[in-house]
C-alpha cells in the first residue's frame, strides 16, 4: 500500500469508471462509490496481486464482485430505461454509425440481464479476451461464449424491431 | 455450396465478429459466409453492433476523474459509502433469510435469543465465512492497521484477540453496517484445517454488561455478551462448550 501501488492502479481508473457508469446506468455517484470501493479493496489487498499478473483484469474482478455481491441487489432494475437521460455526449452523432442506432444499441444493452450485459460490455467495450472475461465473471469460458452470443442476438433483434416500428410510424 | 469448409461453430462466429480468429480459419469462414447469406447478414449486423458499442461508450473515458478517486490517503482509510452500507445490509438480509434454523439438535429452542444484534452478526458470519478471496477486507498481515482502523470507527479500543491457544489464527477483519448503532467490526479466525469462526463487535449504548448468552440459528451457534460500551458475538459451527471456551478467551482479552 502506498504511492507505488496507487500509481500502478491510477491509469485504470477511467475504464473502471466507465464500466461502473454503464453498469449503474449512468448514476454517477453510485458509480464513483463502486470504483472507490474497488480501489480501496485493491490497495488493501495489494499483497494478493501477483506481479506480473494482469492488474487491469484483477481490478475488474474486484469491481465485478462488489457489484454482484453488494450493489446489484440494492439497485432495482428499472423497467423502462430512459435512454435520453444517459450519455448526453451521444447527442453529437458519431461518424460511421448513425446516432439513432447508437441510442438503440445502448438502450437494448441496458435491457439485457446483468450477466449478459456484463459479458457483452467486458468483451466489446473493454476489449477483454474471452478467457479474461471468464476469469472476471467467475464462470467457465463456455458460459461466456453463450452469454455473448445471446446478448448480441437480443440486441440485434431489439434494434431491428425498433427500426422497423419507427419506419412504420413514419409512413 | 462449398463442402470442404466445416460450418463454423457459434464461438467461432463470435470470435470472427471480435476479430479474434487466426487468419487461416478466418479466411475459411469468410468464404463459407459467401454461400450462406443468412449467416453473413447476421455477422454483418453483429459487426456493426460491435462498432456501435465501441463508439457509444468511448466518450465516457474522457470524463475527468473526481477528487473522490484521486486522494490515496482517503482511499485506504475510507469507510464504505452509505450506499454500500445500505446495499450490504440488504445483502445480509437476503443471505440470512436463506439459512435453516436449529441445525444442532442438542440446542434447546428456548435458548434462542434472536435479537437484531445477534442476527446481524450471524448474517455477516454466514456471508463471509465461505469466501475464499474476499473473506476479509483487511488481512491479518496488516493486523495493526486493521485494529487501529476498526477501533477508530467504533470509537473504542479494540483488540484482535489471540486465540492461538485454542488453535485459531487471525485471518483478518472488516467493517460492517450495524442495524442499531454505527458500524460494526468483524474479526475472522481459522484453524489449520480451515474451520472458521467470527467475532462481531458493535457499540452498545445501554452500557450494561451481561453474562454469556447462547443462541443458535442459520446452522451456526453463537455466544453473545456486553461489556461497557461494546457488545460482542462469537459465532461458529461448534458445540456449546468449545464455543464458550473461545468466548471466554476473547472476553478476557478485551477486558483485562
Amino acid at each position: 500500500m502506498g504511492r507505488t501501488s496507487f500509481d500502478l492502479v491510477e491509469p485504470h481508473i477511467p475504464s473502471l469508471r466507465r464500466y461502473a457508469l454503464v453498469l449503474l446506468r449512468q448514476d454517477e455517484q453510485r458509480a464513483d462509490d463502486l470504483v472507490q470501493d474497488c480501489l480501496v479493496r485493491a490497495l488493501s489487498r495489494w499483497h494478493l496481486w501477483r506481479h506480473p499478473g494482469n492488474l487491469r483484469g484483477w481490478l475488474f474482478t474486484i469491481l465485478h464482485n462488489i457489484y454482484v455481491n453488494d450493489v446489484a441487489r440494492a439497485v432495482a432494475r428499472p423497467d423502462v430505461v430512459e435512454i435520453q437521460d444517459y450519455f448526453p455526449s451521444m447527442a453529437v452523432p458519431a461518424n460511421q454509425v448513425h446516432s439513432i442506432q447508437l441510442r438503440e444499441v445502448v438502450k437494448a444493452i441496458q435491457g439485457l440481464s446483468d450477466p449478459q450485459r456484463q459479458t457483452l460490455l467486458l468483451v466489446t467495450m473493454e476489449g477483454f479476451s474471452y478467457d479474461e472475461t471468464a476469469e472476471i465473471t467467475g464462470v467457465p469460458i463456455g458460459t461466456v461464449m453463450s452469454r455473448l452470443s445471446c446478448a448480441r442476438d437480443k440486441v440485434r433483434e431489439e434494434v431491428a424491431g425498433e427500426t422497423k416500428s419507427r419506419g412504420r410510424s413514419a409512413t | 455450396m462449398s463442402n470442404e469448409i466445416t460450418e463454423p461453430r457459434e464461438d467461432e462466429i463470435q470470435a470472427l465478429v471480435d476479430d479474434r480468429l487466426d487468419p487461416a480459419r478466418r479466411a475459411e469462414i469468410e468464404s463459407w459466409l459467401l454461400s450462406n447469406p443468412d449467416a453473413a447478414a447476421r455477422v454483418a449486423g453483429l459487426r456493426a453492433q460491435r462498432e456501435a458499442v465501441e463508439q457509444a461508450f468511448s466518450g465516457l473515458l474522457d470524463r475527468p476523474v473526481p477528487a473522490q478517486l484521486q486522494n490515496i490517503d482517503a482511499l485506504v482509510s475510507v469507510q464504505p459509502s452509505p450506499v454500500w452500507r445500505m446495499a450490504a445490509m440488504i445483502a445480509l438480509v437476503v443471505v440470512g433469510a436463506a439459512g435453516g434454523w436449529f441445525a444442532n439438535d442438542a440446542i434447546n429452542q428456548s435458548q434462542v435469543v434472536a435479537t437484531a444484534f445477534t442476527q446481524d452478526a450471524v448474517r455477516a458470519h454466514s456471508l463471509y465465512v465461505g469466501e475464499k478471496r474476499h473473506a476479509v477486507e483487511v488481512n491479518a498481515q496488516e493486523e495493526k492497521h486493521l485494529v487501529a482502523w476498526l477501533s477508530r470507527r467504533l470509537q473504542n479500543e479494540l483488540v484482535a484477540p489471540d486465540l492461538s491457544a485454542q488453535g485459531y489464527q487471525l485471518v483478518g477483519g472488516r467493517l460492517l453496517p450495524a442495524s442499531v448503532t454505527g458500524p460494526a467490526a468483524q474479526f475472522m479466525y481459522e484453524t489449520g484445517g480451515g474451520e472458521r469462526i467470527t467475532i462481531y463487535i458493535e457499540q452498545d449504548e445501554t452500557g450494561r454488561g451481561n453474562d454469556f448468552e447462547f443462541t443458535s440459528y442459520d446452522g451456526v451457534s453463537a455466544f453473545w455478551w456486553k461489556d461497557g460500551p461494546l457488545a460482542y458475538v462469537l459465532i461458529g459451527k461448534k458445540d456449546r462448550d468449545q464455543l464458550l471456551a473461545l468466548a471466554r478467551a476473547t472476553r478476557e482479552q478485551f477486558t483485562p
